[in-house]
């Protein structure tokens, strides 16, 4: 294929007859030109064309839910920082990619860095979505390399694994490598029990016997010294600490299992029990490592998601030139640039410039407010308009950040007294399983056993009340449900937060971000001419404004035009042909001064016309937010609203959805204290909010959510994340975990049962290696199953 | 009885081989990306190297 024009092939034939766009799909407005729907879509089928890379499209399975990726700029971070060089001239980067759909992405991104030949290496994980590169030449080339991605359509972002994430990782490995010792041994320790076992007829000879049980302990031995560890330290640890927990008995168990064993080869006993020692070592580290990788999967995607949102700073050096930053790095007192449409990094005053910041995320008003020398803004804030200079005062106290941190880890220590289940399980059936054991052996000795006797069916009673069964009821159940909502979009972070979710009786929602989207759209025609979007949109390309994006996004294919001037807080000036086109504030557009409805508006003024146009826009709640919370009342929960915004437009969005239960204005610390006052008043409450000044309140309520717009504090204290525009993920979270919850109980039940038929066997002395083998593997299986009925998709 | 001796150690070295193997597989990182490995198997590399983009 040489390099001329060659079709693109069709993605989609519209089944309107209607043209779309060749890059993603989507339906074309009638009468727009051309053969994509933006410059986004146009700039990435550009791309794909040129390399040649057409497959793409013919490999490529489009969700509908989320459009194609479209091009976007190369981000505005110093790439340079996350280079690090390997061996001589060749150098890497790790980053994060957002926007995957399906393998014709990994393929795409892979095939067209591997064109170039500088690139030695470039390889995408699908399952953690981190893509890294290698190349020889300089650390310089990054840029390059990561814009081709992003051009491409996709975000992509430098990844620093930090200690957590790292030292998670190697104790997930380590887990692993025990789990496949423990799995080799067990498997040919049973082979060699089984011989042992059909032989107990009189078969075999009792120097066999000697030999297999010799062979046993061989391979058993150094198997439970190595894949045991992770129970011994546990037990050492709580033991040091003065507490016991489900690795006590089990390590007990174990290690008086081997012991016992050991001595009964050596005087050339009928029974060893390696067999069942190891088996439920196995048994156990199963269910460790699935609870593990559960957690870490999702904590992991939570710290992806950070990494996407987390920005970069402009610190101005004592030379007057701007330095890109870590936000991490900055220091009370430093000088800061925010250009138009930056994030602001951290705490600050104004110190030159004007303009607005969109502070929906730090105070849930979704109003744009003005900013000027003097004025104190926040971390989170996004400068809309024009550059500002800061003077960051972080350290200070009294900062917004330091409040919102401080009443967060009074919250968080309030809910770290919820002691999971399966701990409050362990710590009432340690003691008494040890107390039977000993009752055993003192019993046995009484009726007139040999200690050694004594000592082995008390070894037994220890081993089948191993809390096999009892160990796998809750983690088995955590894996699959926190898969199944993993599948969903739904990242469950903490490990108690299933077992929270499932008392809640009370849904307490955030309003901007989370009842609603955070972000204004258009409303259909109200005097406005297709002609007057069009032309108003191709000023608004140029802003950063959220209503001037807003526009935009509603006729995206329109091209922006050239030589607009944006007046800070007011609007958008372009002289075109026919005078001076003005689109912004009433009072920009000469109609007077804005009325007292505070409607989320702009309006466009054109010389050709006589009346300027207004364009209204709204913060739409989610799209199924009100049958979600029809759901949610249906299935008895109470709900409400709890709002930093401005009274009026709260009390629109709560009789939109028919919330009775409502408050607007509210500081963080406000929230707080109502939370709390639900929690005395006995109530269990799901906080979901997505705001800063949410944060505390997530922490302070029994259980929180939080949408992966979130700020990344929120993000933070909130046990579970939902992507996508929807609500739904809050019903099918409680749906789920209500579930969870029903399923640990059978489980539980289902171990206790399978305890009061094996103990009384055990203390009478009738279980020999072949029946614990039966009884255990039985009981962890039957768990396990049970377990996996949580995965099923929920009736709906 | 005698053929234990040996067989028992063959059986042995075989399961030896397979640990070997899981914990070499998993040392190389072929357990990193299970998501990946399944739909890379589609990609076919003919047409996504140099020399295929110039044969199609």
């Amino acid at each position: 294929m040489s390099g001329d024009a060659r079709e693109i092939p069709l993605v989609a034939a519209p089944a309107d007859g209607a043209a779309a766009c060749l890059h993603c799909g989507t339906a074309l407005p009638e009468g727009a030109g051309g053969n994509y729907c933006c410059a986004g879509c146009e700039a990435a089928a550009r791309v794909i064309r040129e390399a040649g890379l057409f497959d793409y499209y013919r490999r490529r399975v489009l969700d509908p839910d989320a459009p194609a990726p479209r091009s976007q700029a190369a981000p505005g971070i110093d790439l340079n920082r996350h280079v690090r060089a390997i061996g001589e001239g060749r150098h890497g980067i790790e980053l994060v990619v957002d926007g995957l759909h399906c393998a014709a992405c990994v393929w795409l991104i892979e095939t067209l860095l591997r064109r170039d030949p500088r690139v030695r290496h470039a390889r995408l994980n699908v399952s953690t979505r981190r893509l890294s590169i290698a190349w020889d030449g300089a650390p310089e080339l990054a840029r390059e390399l990561v814009g081709r991605v992003t051009l491409l359509g996709y975000r992509a972002v430098p990844y620093t694994a930090d200690n957590a994430a790292r030292l998670e990782e190697r104790e997930e490995r380590a887990l692993l490598r025990a789990l496949a010792v423990a799995g080799f041994a067990a498997g040919n320790v049973m082979l060699l029990s089984i011989a042992v076992w059909s032989g107990h007829g009189g078969e075999m000879g009792q120097a066999t016997r000697d030999l297999l049980h010799w062979v046993s302990a061989l391979i058993a031995l150094p198997a439970l010294a190595y894949a045991g560890q992770p129970f011994f330290r546990s037990a050492l640890q709580a033991l040091r600490a003065g507490r016991t927990n489900m690795d006590v008995p089990v390590s007990i168990g174990v290690l008086l299992a081997a012991a016992i064993s050991l001595s009964e080869v050596a005087r050339s006993g009928p029974h060893a029990y390696f067999d069942s020692a190891i088996t439920l070592v196995f048994f156990l580290l199963l269910g460790r490592y699935l609870e593990r990788r559960a957690r870490g999967r999702a904590r992991s995607a939570a710290r992806h998601l950070l990494a996407l949102s987390g920005g970069i700073a402009s610190r101005i050096g004592a030379d007057g030139a701007a330095e890109p930053v870590d936000p991490a790095e900055l220091r009370p007192g430093d000088r800061l640039m925010v250009a138009a449409g930056e994030r602001i990094a951290a705490d600050g005053t104004v110190l030159a410039g004007r303009s607005s910041v969109d502070a929906s995320l730090v105070t849930g008003e979704s109003l744009p407010q003005p900013v000027a020398p003097g004025t104190r803004t926040f971390a989170g804030m996004v400068n809309l308009s024009s550059p500002i200079e800061l003077r960051v005062d972080a350290a200070g106290t009294g900062t917004l950040l330091a409040e919102i941190v401080r009443l967060l880890e009074a919250a968080e220590q309030g809910n770290a007294r919820h002691v999971a289940l399966a701990d409050r399980v362990a710590r009432a059936y340690a003691p008494v399983v040890h107390v039977l054991a000993l009752l055993t052996f003192a019993g046995w000795l009484a009726a007139g056993a040999g200690p050694h006797m004594a000592v082995l069916i008390a070894a037994t009673v220890l081993i089948i009340t191993c809390p096999c069964a009892l160990a796998l009821a809750v983690p088995a159940v955590q894996v699959v449900v926190s898969g199944a909502l993993y599948r969903r979009g739904i990242l469950v972070k903490s490990p108690t937060a299933l077992e929270r979710l499932a008392e809640v009786d009370t849904v307490v929602f955030d309003k901007t971000g989370t009842l609603t989207l955070g972000r204004p759209e258009l409303i259909a025609s109200d005097g406005w001419s297709r002609e007057d979007l069009e032309l108003g949109a191709a000023l608004a390309a140029n802003s950063r404004h959220p209503l001037s994006r807003a526009l935009h996004r509603a006729a995206p294919y329109v091209a922006p035009v050239t030589g607009t001037v944006e007046h800070p807080g007011e609007g958008l000036a372009w002289r075109g042909q026919a005078g001076t086109v003005r689109l912004g504030s009433r009072r920009f557009c000469g109609i007077g001064e804005p009325g007292d409805d505070e409607a989320l508006e702009i309006w466009l003024a054109r010389p050709d016309r006589s009346a300027p146009v207004r364009f209204t826009f709204v913060d739409p709640v989610r799209p199924d937010a009100r049958e979600t919370l029809a759901e949610l009342s249906r299935r008895g929960y109470r709900i409400a609203l709890l709002s930093g915004d401005r009274e009026p437009v709260a009390r629109a969005v709560a009789s939109a959805l028919g919330i009775a239960a409502w408050q607007a204005g509210l500081t963080p610390a406000d929230k707080c204290r109502l939370l709390d006052d639900l929690a005395r008043a006995g109530r269990r409450t799901l906080m979901a909010g997505d705001g800063l000044n949410d944060a505390p309140a997530l922490a302070a309520g029994h259980a929180s959510i939080s949408p992966a717009s979130a700020a990344d504090v929120t993000q933070t204290a909130a046990d579970a994340i939902f992507q996508g525009d929807r609500l739904r993920p809050v019903v099918a979270i409680l749906d789920l975990a209500q579930r969870a919850q029903r399923l640990v109980w059978q489980n539980l039940a289902l171990a206790l049962a399978y305890n009061a038929i094996a103990i009384p066997l055990a203390v009478l002395g009738h279980v020999t290696p072949l029946l614990a083998a039966i009884a255990m593997s039985g009981s962890s299986l039957l768990v396990i199953a049970n377990a996996m009925r949580g995965g099923r998709s929920a009736p709906s | 009885m005698s053929g234990l001796l040996y067989l028992i150690p063959i059986a042995l070295f075989l399961g030896l081989l397979g640990l070997a193997g899981f914990l070499w597989a998993m040392r190389s990182g072929q357990f990193d990306d299970l998501d990946g490995a399944g739909s890379r198997i589609l990609f076919d590399e003919d047409s996504s190297d140099r020399k295929g983009s110039e044969k199609e």
